[in-house]
């Protein structure tokens, strides 16, 4: 049993998974030390068996293309997916995701970016104009086909690096230092009941939307066949995979604000309901009427990401963790407060966010502490002069 | 023997090791331990016996002081989730705020906090004989605080709140079967589970109360007597065995 569970066997005490989003919300592009440092902390979280990282401005000389992350889990798969990709879109540039030799890193599939635009005239077409509908479409035919290929990553100026690995591992077989953006998530694994493979690992993605999640989706099922009449198919054996669809589903195509798809995906209760004003009773009736099966239900924390804005939130009875914290420009939102402190001793915030209450950074935006929250206490980091004595 | 008093730097020092590093210096005798660098290290300070006083300078990890049995553990920062896990005896005093299901199923010594708490605090906090557990929290608490509460006194200050401002917990002592909560400020009948009750203050828990809240304000330098001149809420549980017939049919 033990080797099933922890094929390392090294030993490990199993814990839940580790969650950090850093985002600088006047837009200035800070490298990937930080979000590795963070992840790296609470590595104790995760089992080994996933870890993965998110990046938004990190393609600036492609800024404007779609960055698809390919990864070929049957690497004859390769010329079919170009093929393809050729057809539906105007390749700008393709290269290898750079990588190091990591021997530790048992059987890393091929991975390749390719930076692409849509071929306007089949948008016209297929999709009316709708350009995001259209690349939407593209990558749930790629990842349904069967043919051993998967888009993990298909946002503009965006990265998304993950595989099998402790987070350090990820990050050195990616070399995610070298990169730079204004907003970074990461994740580190502890696989409850779905597999630990490459496509498994977070953060989910579509379009630009990334999701990195500590929890368990009770209502997987529920949530997945809602979204697939929607047009939208899970392929990546984990529950994580419908909360980025979801997103995209209320926000993108039903254009709602992010308060209010959390307010969806974590309902207040029925008695809350019934205290509220009319008016924001009429609401939340509706949106639980409209969007019922869409409610995350069982225990989660999630850190969305997309172009210009992170958001936290946990379930509305707030069965997983999750502390905010802000310095300056910077919003910080993890599943503890020590990596935190680690990169940051310094913080102006932090604070325990409520369940269902969704902690939103926005480029552009003031970051604003909730009512309630307590200035932070500052704790002296000490120059390591101390020895251990006597011991 | 050691040094009675020594500095410890805990720099990337993983938890097993630093609580080997402790054992081995309250083996030789250390009256008084300061461990600087702490970065979410966890079960600091468990399996400790003896009247040692550990100070913590940074953030320490989940399950600070987890059956914590006699030592006095320090927190010059603030304390994450599980602080005080089955603790058995001794004093964690926290200069900050903590997290999620502080004092989780403790049944003994005493946890003061300076500031606020997160979810679930005090859950299934027990006592027996004279092993009675006490938190004392500064602040305002979140969510299920003393969820399934079996015993133990919980008290919550409000000094974080703004003047006008309520304490926002809901679900305060769902399932509760036994101990005492005290709760300085009024709490709205929505807010609290089906299990408790309010009750008058009486003699015996002003005492109680004078007592506890001298030793908060002792630890972090306020005045009892502005504390106590404040009315509090009594919460006691309406039933020992809420759920007796919950299978019964």
């Amino acid at each position: 049993m033990h080797s099933l569970e922890n094929r390392y066997g090294d030993d490990k005490v199993y814990d839940a998974c580790g969650l950090i989003g850093i985002m600088d919300v006047s837009g200035e592009r800070f490298s990937g030390h930080d979000i590795v440092t963070g992840i790296t902390q609470m590595e104790e979280r995760g089992n080994g068996l996933g870890a993965g990282f998110a990046v938004y401005g990190c393609y600036p000389e492609y800024a404007d293309c779609y960055a698809f992350h390919v990864m070929f889990t049957e690497p004859d798969s390769k010329s079919q997916v170009e093929a393809f990709l050729n057809e539906n879109f105007v390749l700008v540039h393709d290269e290898e995701v750079p990588h190091r030799i990591f021997p530790e890193l048992p059987n890393p599939p091929l991975i390749w970016r390719y930076f692409l635009h849509a071929n306007e005239k089949r948008v016209v077409e297929e999709k009316d104009g709708d350009e995001l509908e259209y690349v939407v479409d593209k990558v749930m035919a790629l990842n349904t086909s069967g043919i051993g290929a998967y888009i993990y990553g298909s946002g503009k100026d965006t990265g998304v690096f993950k595989g099998v690995g402790h987070p350090s591992q990820i990050a050195e077989y990616f070399d995610i230092e070298a990169y730079e953006g204004y907003l970074w998530t990461a994740h580190a694994r502890f696989p409850t009941n779905t597999p630990g493979w490459w496509g498994g690992a977070h953060p989910f993605t579509l379009l630009d939307w990334t999701v990195v999640h500590n929890g368990e989706i009770s209502s997987y099922g529920a949530n997945r066949r809602y979204l697939e009449m929607q047009g939208y198919h899970c392929t990546m054996q984990t529950d994580t995979e419908v909360m980025a669809y979801a997103a995209d589903f209320l926000m993108r195509r039903h254009n709602l604000p992010v308060e209010v798809a959390a307010k969806v995906m974590a309902p207040p209760l029925w008695a809350e309901i019934e205290r509220m004003a009319p008016e924001d009773q009429a609401l939340a009736r509706t949106l639980r009427q409209v969007y019922s099966g869409l409610l995350i239900n069982g225990p989660f924390t999630i850190i969305l990401a997309r172009q210009g804005e992170m958001i936290g939130l946990t379930d509305r009875i707030r069965l997983r963790p999750l502390t905010a914290a802000a310095h300056g420009d910077r919003l910080y939102l993890s599943s503890e407060e020590a990596p935190i402190r680690l990169v940051s001793p310094e913080l102006d915030w932090v604070w325990t966010p409520v369940g269902g209450q969704p902690v939103v950074g926005r480029l552009g935006e003031l970051i604003e502490p909730p009512a309630g929250a307590t200035l932070s206490v500052q704790v002296p980091v000490y120059a390591c002069a101390m020895q251990s004595v006597g011991v | 023997m050691g040094e009675p008093a020594l500095q410890i730097d805990a720099g990337g020092v993983h938890y097993k090791d630093l609580n080997a590093q402790l054992r081995q210096a309250v083996a030789d005798g250390a009256r008084r331990v300061d461990l600087y660098n702490i970065f979410g290290q966890r079960y600091i300070g468990t399996d400790l016996h003896q009247p040692v006083e550990i100070h913590i300078h940074g953030t320490p990890g989940n399950d600070l002081a987890c059956f914590l049995d006699g030592p006095r553990v320090v927190v010059h920062g603030n304390g994450q989730d599980g602080c005080g896990n089955t603790m058995n005896g001794g004093e964690v005093i926290i200069h900050g705020r903590a997290g999620d299901a502080t004092g989780y199923s403790m049944r003994g010594g005493k946890i003061f906090i300076r500031d606020d708490v997160g979810y679930r605090v005090a859950i299934h906090m027990k006592e027996y004989e004279s092993k009675r557990p006490t938190i004392v929290i500064g602040g305002t608490a979140q969510h299920f605080l003393g969820e399934y509460m079996a015993g133990g006194v919980l008290v919550v200050l409000g000094l974080t709140l703004r003047p006008g401002e309520r304490h926002t917990a809901n679900f305060v002592g769902t399932g509760m079967h036994g101990g005492v909560m005290y709760i300085r400020g009024e709490l709205e009948d929505y807010q609290l589970g089906k299990e408790v009750g309010q009750v008058p203050i009486e003699e015996q828990d002003h005492a109680l109360l004078r007592e506890l809240v001298e030793e908060y304000a002792i630890h972090f330098g306020r005045d009892a007597g502005d504390i106590l001149s404040q009315p509090f809420t009594k919460l006691i549980p309406l039933s020992s065995r809420p759920y007796g017939r919950l299978y019964a049919y």
